[in-house]
């Protein structure tokens, strides 16, 4: 039996495993089309593209995988004419390829509206990862950005736009409200404060009628006569499934597109099949993966002879990405007289939720979150399992009142055996605790052996909380463990590292853990010992077990050559430091640049050149700028009021002391800071993990703030401050981040996760609610004491040095492989493959 | 033509026990080649593999952080943090599109010697 899958998207993909499982190997020569030129990949976390991932890494199966199951792809091929009498289809290329049955899996594309100049160059679509290779190259040239359509994927559209640095992102809504399928208009207008503060300009009620330019698109108009001057747009209006070839065919297609198909997934023809987002069944377009992957399972069951059929499928949709929680899960509307609606709205926090039960409040039916979706998963099985509601049917909005809530696992406790958990791959409870009663404990492990957790990914937390509450029943002792080498949480860690006194890694390994390391514990072992004791990171036993860019004290760059960045507190430095700055990168051939932090970084050192840098560097005066530890970066200062006509107190002499009092204080996470002079606030000290803002009366102190990926502002701890009390709190603050955060996390993320969020905090450091920050500020004292610049200390040793070469049998020879490109009379590292 | 296998190797002499960090790497040079060099002092064992990372093309992988992962011991490239097994050199971070290749090391006193495979070994004099 021949079977031609023509689509090589995720359903495709998905049918092809499916149906090479369940076939024995031999019984069916399947073949495979695909327009694309990549193998299929995971189109739903294509945003994640923007976020460092690449092709490779959102790849489904590499094109071995079809090779090895005997399937032959096509790929870059698309299928142009199916011929329904010689049961035959036409490739692009050329290929005439009979099949026995065929299956339709050609997914959908973006719809675009019928607007004069969507043709202009600067137009995007967002579907593929050409669409998105295309907006990336555009993006540079590119101010102010919209996006049309504010559904579900016209949010992460203009999510990426931001990702790709147009902060001045537009959203064009034509309906009154955002994610109308998904959201009503408070869940709506909810969460349209929440993508202001995230700096998107929402606009609803808004209808696009010309998009204006020469070539290229520099504006467009609306039916209300305003206008948008913008230049880049991203057209996210809806799909239009891909029923061109079938319809071209002669098979049934919908008034509104869609190839018609039965329960069987059956088109018009018996032995032609279409599956995911190109099928209209029973008069709807799934636009999801997790009904598709149904779908591929239905026809996949019945062509090995088994018998299955698709009666539908649940639009519960959780929005990812966007930096903003948003979920709608059963039916997130109902009408007077449907049952009852409960709502509950937090303007400050900026949350909403919204939960519809049947009229005697027995049952939950459906229902929106906005800005807080912790509990989706939870809610959408106790939809899906007819889970019985408490008698106050708000408890499971806002959690038991008798505060003994113990939070979602408990609630997974709760579901019978046979919830479905993962409804992508269709995978229970049941099946899911059985693997790790049988040792598969982790969620990788978890993913491996069931693909759970691998579709949508909306299960993995749940997946995570059945690991868990399965191993807890089994008295199984269960923490936040390091790495296979350490059953303990960081946290714990930390505590019995100061406990027992332990100097290396080798003797916390000895002691604690268990193997020989690896790259997630050396690391962060190598953090703790530091923020303990503060001493030297290259210390015999601790060098290796540095991180790589630790254990040579500088970054490393493309090509393997490594950045130099001395210390310029507060960003302040004397003329004839800066020609020491200028002579040494002169000598070393270094590329120069003054850094987003207000100092200045020289790239392109030799390894065995840095000390001799650093010598030079030291000589003069400088100090290491940890710019490659996981410690102080910068403490940014504006020019305060020695010289600016506002300024109300020294900000640059603030900012020096506070600088010079933390560096090199090693944390979980890097950490910066800023103070300005006044509350125009120039040194951008609310983006810092600690900012200082002068006031008439002192000091006001921000926390937790972040620039990055997901930037963040910093909130008020304390106003008013005194200079010593000012730094006190830094003190108390800084060492409950180290003593508690976890591992790479950063004030922000600690913070937003922290319960109580900044009013606990606040009570932690002002108001010294655990009694701790008398040890807090002492602990400090002793880390400051002991501070030395480790570049000076490798320096002054040749046994420190002798590591500083490339090749151990040719001391001083440089890396023949290191190469540079000119570039505006200066170098670059070359572009690496 | 029978040969004994270990009659194909040269034994290269790199550098001595003292001159490679506990539980760390050096980088060799060899002929126009880098070897990348571990001392698994913890394992006592020694290892050797080429000094390129395969995924971009880095000469890096001695200064990556060495480890085990379920008992098997393994590198850390320094720039994206893939691993690879120092015992045969395959990618422990599901890429099985690279690999290390790896290289027989002994240590005679204090002197570590990498061994070459002969035919190897000539196919770069010829080169
Ligand atoms: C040099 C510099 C860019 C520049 O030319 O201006 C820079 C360069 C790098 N940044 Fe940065 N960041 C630089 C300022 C910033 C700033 C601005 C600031 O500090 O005011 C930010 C946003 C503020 C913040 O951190 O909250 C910034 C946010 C990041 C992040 C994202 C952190 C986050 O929480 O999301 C990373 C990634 C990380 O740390 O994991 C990063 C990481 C990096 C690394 C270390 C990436 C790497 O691992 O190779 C870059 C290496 C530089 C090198 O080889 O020396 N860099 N980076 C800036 C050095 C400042 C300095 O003097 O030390
Ligand atoms: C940015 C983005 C975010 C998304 N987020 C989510 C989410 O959070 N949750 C969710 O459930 N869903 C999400 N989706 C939707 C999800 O990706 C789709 O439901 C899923 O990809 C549908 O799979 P498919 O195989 O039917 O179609 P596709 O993945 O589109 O694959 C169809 C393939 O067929 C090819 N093709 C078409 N015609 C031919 C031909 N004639 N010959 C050969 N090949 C052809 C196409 O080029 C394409 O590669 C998202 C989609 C996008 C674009
Ligand atoms: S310097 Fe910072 S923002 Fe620029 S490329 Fe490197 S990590 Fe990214
Ligand atoms: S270069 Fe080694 S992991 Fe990327």
């Amino acid at each position: 039996m021949r079977i031609v899958v023509i689509g090589n998207g995720m359903v495709g993909y998905k049918f092809c495993e499916k149906l090479t499982a369940k076939l024995p190997a031999g019984a069916a020569d399947v073949v495979v089309f695909g327009e694309e030129i990549h193998p299929a990949y995971d189109r739903v976390h294509l945003s994640e593209f923007f976020s460092g991932k690449n092709a490779a890494d959102l790849c489904l199966a590499g094109t071995s995988w079809y090779g090895e199951k005997g399937i032959a792809l096509h790929l870059g091929d698309p299928v142009q004419r199916i011929d329904l009498v010689n049961k035959t289809v036409h490739s692009y290329k050329g290929l005439a390829v009979p099949f026995d049955y065929l299956v339709l899996a050609t997914g959908s594309a973006a719809f675009v509206p019928p607007i004069p100049g969507v043709e202009k160059e600067g137009v995007f679509l967002y579907r593929t990862i050409e669409d998105l290779e295309m907006m990336t190259a555009y993006a540079p040239k590119a101010r102010r950005a919209a996006v049309i359509g504010g559904g579900l994927l016209g949010l992460e559209a203009a999510k990426a736009l931001l990702d790709l640095g147009i902060a001045d992102t537009h959203v064009i809504e034509f309906a009154p409200r955002l994610m109308p399928r998904q959201i009503d208009e408070a869940g709506s207008d909810m969460l349209k404060d929440r993508l202001q503060q995230l700096g998107l300009t929402i606009h609803t009620n808004k209808n696009t009628v010309a998009i204006t330019g020469e070539e290229c698109i520099n504006g467009m108009q609306f039916a209300d006569h305003s206008v948008l001057d913008v230049d880049m747009l991203v057209i996210s209006a809806g799909i239009k499934p891909r029923d061109e070839l079938a319809a071209h065919a002669g098979l049934q297609t919908g008034p509104r597109g869609g190839i018609v198909v039965n329960d069987k997934l059956q088109t018009s023809h018996p032995f032609v099949f279409a599956i995911g987002e190109c099928a209209l069944h029973n008069d709807f377009i799934y636009g999801l993966v997790a009904p598709g992957y149904e779908m591929a399972e239905v026809v996949a069951t019945n062509l090995a002879g088994g018998d299955k059929s698709f009666t539908g499928f649940d639009m519960s949709t959780k929005l990812k990405l966007i930096g903003v929680d948003v979920a709608s899960f059963g039916a997130p509307f109902i009408g007077p007289g449907q049952g009852r609606t409960l709502v509950w709205q937090d303007t400050i926090k900026g949350v909403y939720k919204r939960i519809n039960t049947t009229p005697d409040g027995k049952y939950l039916l459906g229902g929106i979150l906005v800005g807080d979706a912790a509990e989706y998963n939870m809610l959408l099985q106790t939809v899906k399992n007819k889970v019985v509601l408490p008698p106050d049917a708000s408890e499971v909005l806002l959690g038991a009142r008798g505060g003994q809530h113990s939070g979602a696992g408990s609630g997974v406790a709760s579901l019978p055996d046979d919830a479905l958990i993962c409804s992508c791959e269709g995978i229970t409870k049941g099946a899911i605790a059985g693997l790790v009663q049988e040792g598969c404990e982790t969620l990788d492990g978890i993913k491996k052996s069931c693909k759970a957790g691998t579709g949508c990914g909306g299960c993995v937390p749940m997946v995570k909380d059945i690991i868990e509450d399965t191993l807890k029943a089994q008295g199984k002792l269960l923490r936040k463990m390091v790495c296979e080498h350490f059953a303990y949480s960081r946290q714990e860690l930390y505590d019995l590292i100061k406990m027992k006194k332990l100097y290396s890694y080798d003797e916390v390994l000895d002691e604690l853990g268990k193997g020989d390391g690896c790259e997630v514990c050396k690391p962060l072992v190598s953090s703790v010992l530091a923020s303990l004791w503060n001493d030297l990171v290259l210390a015999k036993g601790n060098d290796t077990a540095q991180d790589s860019n630790d254990r040579f004290l500088a970054n490393i760059q493309k090509g393997g050559t490594y950045s130099v960045v001395p210390r310029i507190p507060g960003g302040e430095i004397t003329p004839d430091k800066l020609m020491v700055i200028a002579s040494v990168a002169k000598k070393y051939n270094l590329y120069t640049k003054i850094t987003g932090g207000q100092r200045i970084d020289m790239f392109g050192a030799h390894v065995s050149d840095l000390p001799l840098i650093w010598e030079e560097l030291v000589a003069a005066g400088f100090e290491s700028g940890h710019a490659y530890g996981k410690a102080l970066r910068t403490v940014k200062s504006c020019v305060g009021s020695t010289w600016c006509r506002f300024g109300l107190h020294d900000s640059v002499s603030f900012a020096i002391k506070v600088e010079e009092r933390y560096r090199g204080l090693r944390a979980p996470h890097k950490f910066k800071s800023a103070v300005s002079g006044c509350i125009r606030e120039c040194a951008e000290a609310q983006s810092k993990d600690f900012g200082i803002i002068a006031t008439e009366k002192g000091w006001n102190l921000y926390v937790c703030g972040n620039g990055g990926s997901k930037p963040q502002h910093a909130l008020l701890l304390a106003a008013d401050l005194d200079s010593e009390t000012c730094i006190k709190y830094i003190d108390r603050f800084l060492m409950f981040y180290i003593k508690t955060a976890d591992p790479l996390t950063r004030t922000a993320t600690w913070l937003n996760k922290m319960e109580g969020g900044i009013d606990y905090l606040r009570n932690v450091v002002v108001h010294d609610s655990l009694g701790m920050a008398e040890a807090f500020e002492a602990e400090m004292q002793q880390l400051v004491n002991n501070y030395k610049c480790e570049w000076k200390e490798v320096v002054d040793s040749p046994e420190l040095r002798k590591r500083f070469n490339h090749f151990v049998n040719a001391p001083g020879e440089k890396d023949p492989q290191v190469q540079f490109d000119g570039m505006r009379d200066q170098k670059r590292a070359r572009e690496w493959k | 033509m029978s040969v004994n296998s270990t009659q194909q190797i040269t034994w290269f002499m790199a550098c001595t026990t003292a001159d490679v960090p506990e539980n760390g790497g050096v980088c060799v040079k060899y002929q126009e080649d880098q070897i990348a060099l571990f001392n698994f002092s913890r394992r006592g064992e020694w290892y050797a593999t080429q000094n390129l990372c395969p995924h971009r093309q880095q000469m890096a992988i001695s200064r990556g952080m060495i480890g085990s992962q379920g008992g098997e011991p393994k590198v850390a490239c320094p720039f994206h943090k893939k691993t690879f097994s120092l015992e045969d050199g395959r990618c422990l971070s599901g890429d099985d599109t690279c690999s290390l290749k790896v290289y027989p090391v002994k240590v005679e006193g204090n002197h570590v010697y990498i061994g070459i495979s002969d035919d190897e070994a000539l196919s770069e004099v010829l080169a």
